[in-house]
């Protein structure tokens, strides 16, 4: 099935999930099946298999009112990307209903909500379009053929005399009845499902597909009345606020509660298990406000703990760099270094990056005896309500989980250990041990969120090119040191292959550059810091490591960096080259610099995507600005190229943001930042004017969200070169450590 | 007992004079279009009116609030709030949305204030609202259009 094999070729996809999981595996994996049979009745063991055979019954995803407004279910979490008007655009499509009454619904954790090729409902890898290009497409036509059964029954016609227009189903000939979609729907949805349907085959006769549309999530967010999961709001429901130990798993020795209980409104103030085999402190109050306040007031002492100190942390990383590990790639001659005539050799350094997406993480949850329903933006949603029917001693259908919208998420709410989520449950049950029957909603503040791990790992790169005389590339030597971010999850089966984690590496063994002789191999240290992917994983280092580097060899070779990397390109990668000879055109790559600025490049595959940017830069005393962005995107067939407008200026703008501002440091295992003050983020005035040229293609849709991300740093270093003569090695920027 | 005035409402909130304007909406008053991003006046997300002025809800406690409040929820009440939310729609401003209230609450008070504001002026009145999906050109856009159908 051409969608199963779409779904699992896109690059992205696949390293965040490359096979279907099964979720007895998961359960395993998960420990959920600790514990007893608990999960015997529910077990439900899909295979690739079943998924080409899963029937999408268009009841879950659309329903059509008697006035024909048509909601359709999304089966993915809405958090800035645009998937809530993108899915509908591919079933109004087919369905061949007005655009203007198509509504968005967030669909609840559900089997029929998985991904058909993942087997789990999730939000990651900038998969959402690209997996569901052909599902959400079928659902359409699947409702358009029953609704015609519908009429033709009605009418006493053959269903093959019918056609549709803008929800209506028409006769074109004899009596030129027409029924509207909504005065149908109830009929249609009684008749048995069709077995085959066909999807429109030429983009020439999309109506919808393909056209810049404005999203359908605009009006409520412009007047406060959309839910996000901090907004939900229940009956009777408490807040809490959970005190993190300062180190990562760390315990409390001894905690006084006075202070903290004498603030109006706080109900209790509980020891509770937190994530990672910790203990924190949960306070429990009538509102945000008495909760932080008595929190302010509460006096905890806590075991002695430490952790890692992130200048020792480096020097470590640099020292192990120099040793080859676990091998990633070997190609050609390992030796070849050793008959270069020159090398250059560079030491890179990434640091821990925390998300920060502007919503700090929140769940509502409601626990009772027997269920548990919780409202929440949660990119995993399955992987959740498993975790929560575990900490809950329920089972998994006893648990409820509705999606919400977030703001924003960038991986942070696709974590396989759910922590939040669990800590949330810990929190619900140590309220019914102190005697509140009640509802609580568990508020990250911005310095939990901050503090509270699951960071991009930290990352030191060491490369060595070798050239020969004539400067020409003759090997490349790379060592790749950071945590395993899949190590230890159920993931880790599927993407960790010899002990190398494939989200170290993706973006260096996956080059489309021809690098002879090309050595990678893998260094993953066991740190206490919790890691996890982060708006584009790992190629939000790789990309900065490779492109910065071919930029260095053509200096070395006195060539223009564009025409130095088409040379360099394998040339079965002719997207690679549509890519850079678009971002060429468009941003006037051959016409002079303006003075006191500097130009650069850099184009990175991800995702299944392409994207490249050309900055021009300034810097004023060690302070570099970024002028103009041009950059080009091939992600295959743009179904909504506002959005990929869009998501490509808001991926360069994450990377932008942390390659001026971003890092976590450490002392003793302590976080050093704490909220928006010292981990600063990009602001407006520090905005690039930005133009996005999209690759016109008919291939599938391919990722859109993260593609932009990896390309941005590594253009701006390219540039401060240019102008400065500085090779920016180490991020974030600091032109006076360079 | 503190008594405010909520979108031309008069409304009255049982917390703690020290508790801030933002948590009275939302915890008090059930007004949730107004955001908590950092608590510490950091990020913007929760930019209201008071007496006209943008003013951080999450560092104003309630007992100081001496002017009218308007909020996200009120901001249509008025031409140029609804002038700069529909700019928001026309250019497709929005991402997320988590920190949208803040811009429109921003880019309106800048727009009462200036009517036909120069690109420095909307970097620097909106410089104290951070946006994580980088919707900031089009922010750009949607402002300098809006002063456009205001004019």
């Amino acid at each position: 099935m051409r969608f199963l094999d779409n779904a699992l070729r896109t690059q992205g996809a696949a390293r965040l999930v490359p096979v279907k999981l099964n979720r007895r595996e998961f359960l395993k994996a998960t420990g959920a099946a600790a514990g007893g049979g608990l999960m015997l009745g529910f077990a439900f063991e899909a295979t690739a298999q079943d998924a080409k055979k899963m029937v999408f019954p268009p009841s879950s995803f659309i329903r059509i009112a008697p006035d024909g407004t048509t909601t359709v279910m999304v089966n993915r979490l809405e958090f800035g990307q645009g998937v809530s008007t993108a899915l509908p655009m591919l079933i109004a499509e087919e369905l061949d209903c007005e655009w203007s009454k198509v509504r968005a619904e967030l669909a609840p954790a559900a089997e029929v909500y998985a991904d058909p090729g993942f087997g789990i409902q999730m939000t990651g890898g900038s998969t959402s379009v690209a997996s569901s290009w052909k599902q959400y497409r079928v659902i359409g036509s699947s409702a358009r053929a029953m609704l015609v059964a519908a009429a033709a029954q009605q009418w006493g016609v053959d269903a093959s005399k019918l056609d549709t227009r803008n929800g209506f189903v028409i006769e074109p000939a004899g009596q030129k009845r027409r029924a509207s979609y909504g005065s149908l729907a109830e009929a249609a949805a009684k008749l048995p499902l069709p077995t085959r349907v066909g999807l429109k085959a030429d983009p020439a006769d999309y109506f919808i597909i393909g056209r810049p549309t404005r999203r359908l999530d605009s009006q409520e967010k412009v007047n406060g009345s959309a839910q996000f999961g901090i907004d939900k709001t229940l009956p009777n429901m408490r807040v809490a606020l959970l005190v993190h130990p300062p180190v990562f798993g760390g315990k409390v020795a001894a905690f006084d509660p006075t202070k903290a209980r004498a603030v109006k409104g706080v109900e209790a103030v509980v020891q509770v298990p937190v994530d990672r085999g910790g203990t924190g402190v949960a306070i429990i109050a009538r509102g945000y406000w008495p909760a932080k306040t008595a929190r302010d007031a509460l006096d905890i002492k806590w075991e002695a703990a430490t952790g890692p100190t992130t200048a020792d942390q480096l020097k470590i990383y640099r020292e192990i760099a120099l040793q080859p590990g676990l091998p990633a790639r070997s190609d050609g001659d390992a030796a070849a270094m050793t008959q270069a005539a020159k090398r250059i050799e560079a030491v890179f350094e990434f640091p821990y990056l925390a998300h920060a997406p502007m919503e700090p993480l929140n769940a509502v949850i409601d626990l009772k005896a027997d269920a548990c329903t919780v409202w929440c933006g949660s990119q995993f949603q399955t992987i959740d309500q498993l975790a929560i029917a575990t900490a809950s001693g329920l089972k998994p259908e006893q648990v409820t989980l509705n999606t919400m919208q977030a703001g924003g998420g960038f991986g942070r709410r696709a974590n396989p250990s759910s922590d939040y989520l669990v800590e949330g449950v810990n929190i619900a049950k140590a309220m019914k041990q102190a005697g509140i029957d009640a509802p609580v909603k568990i508020i990250w503040s911005r310095e939990d969120d901050i503090r509270g791990g699951y960071y991009r790992p930290l990352f030191v790169h060491r490369v060595v090119a070798g050239l020969d005389a004539g400067n020409a590339l003759r090997a490349w030597n790379h060592t790749i040191v950071g945590q395993s971010i899949l190590k230890g999850t159920p993931f880790e089966k599927y993407l960790v292959k010899d002990g190398v984690d494939s989200s170290a590496t993706e973006g260096v063994v996956d080059t489309p550059y021809r690098l002879p002789n090309l050595q990678v191999s893998v260094h993953h240290p066991e740190v206490n810091v919790p890691v996890l992917w982060w708006r584009s994983v790992g190629h939000s280092h790789t990309a900065f490591v490779m492109e910065t580097m071919v930029d260095e060899l053509a200096r070395a070779a006195k060539q223009d960096p564009i025409a130095y990397r088409l040379a360099l390109l394998d040339p079965k990668h002719t997207r690679v080259r549509g890519v850079l000879q678009l971002v060429r055109d468009k941003s006037s790559w051959t016409s002079p610099v303006p003075k006191g600025r500097g130009r650069g490049v850099a184009v990175h595959e991800s995702f299944g995507s392409i994207v490249a940017h050309v900055v021009e830069v300034s810097v004023d005393k060690n302070t570099i600005r970024v002028h103009k962005v041009t950059s080009a995107i091939d992600c295959g067939f743009a179904v909504n190229p506002l959005t990929v407008e869009a998501q490509v200026q808001s991926a360069m703008v994450f990377g932008l943001s942390a390659a001026l501002h971003g890092q976590i440091t450490m002392k003793d295992g302590v976080v050093q930042q704490s909220n928006f003050a010292d981990y600063p983020v990009l602001r407006l005035p520090e905005m690039p004017e930005i133009s996005v040229h999209i690759v016109p293609s008919k291939a599938d849709p391919s990722g859109v969200g993260e593609p932009g991300t990896p390309p941005i740093a590594p253009a701006v270093a390219n540039a401060v070169f240019a102008l400065t003569g500085k090779r920016l090695r180490k991020l974030p920027f600091d032109l006076a450590q360079a | 007992m503190t008594r405010l005035t909520v979108n031309g409402k008069a409304v009255e909130v049982d917390a703690d004079p020290a508790t801030p304007l933002l948590w009275a909406l939302r915890d008090n008053l059930g007004m949730t279009g107004t955001k908590f991003g950092c608590g510490i006046a950091a990020c913007g997300a929760c930019t209201v009116h008071v007496g006209g002025q943008p003013v951080r809800s999450c560092v104003t406690p309630i007992s100081s609030v001496s002017g009218p409040v308007t909020t996200i929820e009120g901001a249509s009440g008025d031409r140029v709030g609804k002038a700069v939310q529909d700019a928001w729609i026309k250019h497709d401003v929005i991402q997320c949305g988590y920190c949208q209230s803040g811009q429109i609450m921003a880019a309106t008070a800048l727009l009462k204030s200036k009517k036909n504001p120069s690109e420095a002026d909307i970097d620097s009145a909106l410089s104290g609202n951070l946006c994580r999906c980088g919707t900031y050109a089009r922010i750009r856009a949607a402002v300098k259009d809006a002063a456009r159908t205001l004019a």
